[in-house]
């Protein structure tokens, strides 16, 4: 498994292509790329800071990566997120899973998007017109997470 | 015993504070005294930490329950709930 936390952007291509190099087992990646948008719950969004707890933040991915791959049979794992500054249409935070069949790397990769959300210790501050405000955490994350215990 | 306490984000605004080391005395080894010390302080610290408030506590990089134990030398952590991604 990878997991990068960089204030760096990243090229999902290259990240693929060293994820799946030289492993003929792997039939399915399955990835997943968050952006940042220029509109959030009525304001317009110039910029974006993402705090972390640095000493967490490595720790909390690696464990979420653990379980998914406790879950599913899974031949390999990327997850990178950026941290600092971000601006609309910046990327923020890439999730390539690689898998001998798509069914797998499809699960693990919703999987660990949903862990991340609600698990992993980022938090984003957004620059409207309005003024700086913190990113509210959402009902609809906790919920997506907790489905994964049913 | 020392405890290292973090703070994060909205918590870390509220407070103006981002880190700071507490002494607690050894019969207050619990995540939950940790917080009622805190609350003490009254303000900022009494309204955000009350509860019913949204927050989380991590323990030496683990999210912990109210309940979980403290040793000398813990890093405790605390924040809002969580929006990356």
């Amino acid at each position: 498994m990878k997991i990068s936390v960089q204030e760096a952007d990243f090229d999902a291509g290259v990240e693929i292509s060293a994820l799946r190099a030289g492993n003929p087992q792997i039939g399915a990646v399955a990835s997943f790329i968050g952006l940042v948008r220029d509109m959030n719950d009525g304001s317009r969004v110039a910029a974006m800071t993402l705090e972390h707890y640095p000493a967490m933040t490595h720790k909390a991915l690696s464990a979420i990566v653990a379980e998914a791959e406790a879950r599913w049979a899974l031949l390999g794992c990327t997850v990178i997120h950026r941290v600092g500054a971000l601006f609309p249409t910046d990327q923020i935070v890439l999730v390539a899973v690689a898998s001998s069949h798509r069914a797998d790397a499809f699960a693990a990769c919703e999987f660990i998007m949903d862990y991340l959300k609600t698990q992993a210790p980022f938090w984003k501050k957004e620059r409207t017109p309005e003024g700086e405000r913190w990113v509210e955490p959402r009902v609809t994350d906790e919920q997506a997470q907790a489905r994964w215990a049913e | 015993m020392n405890i290292k306490v973090l703070y994060f984000a909205r918590l870390r605004e509220r407070f103006g504070i981002s880190e700071e080391v507490l002494e607690l005395p050894d019969s207050m080894a619990m995540v939950a005294m940790l917080l009622d010390v805190l609350r003490a302080r009254g303000g900022e610290w009494a309204e955000a930490l009350a509860a019913g408030q949204n927050f989380r506590v991590a323990v030496n990089q683990d999210m912990a329950a109210m309940n979980a134990p403290l040793e000398a030398d813990d890093e405790v952590a605390i924040f809002p709930p969580v929006t990356g991604g």
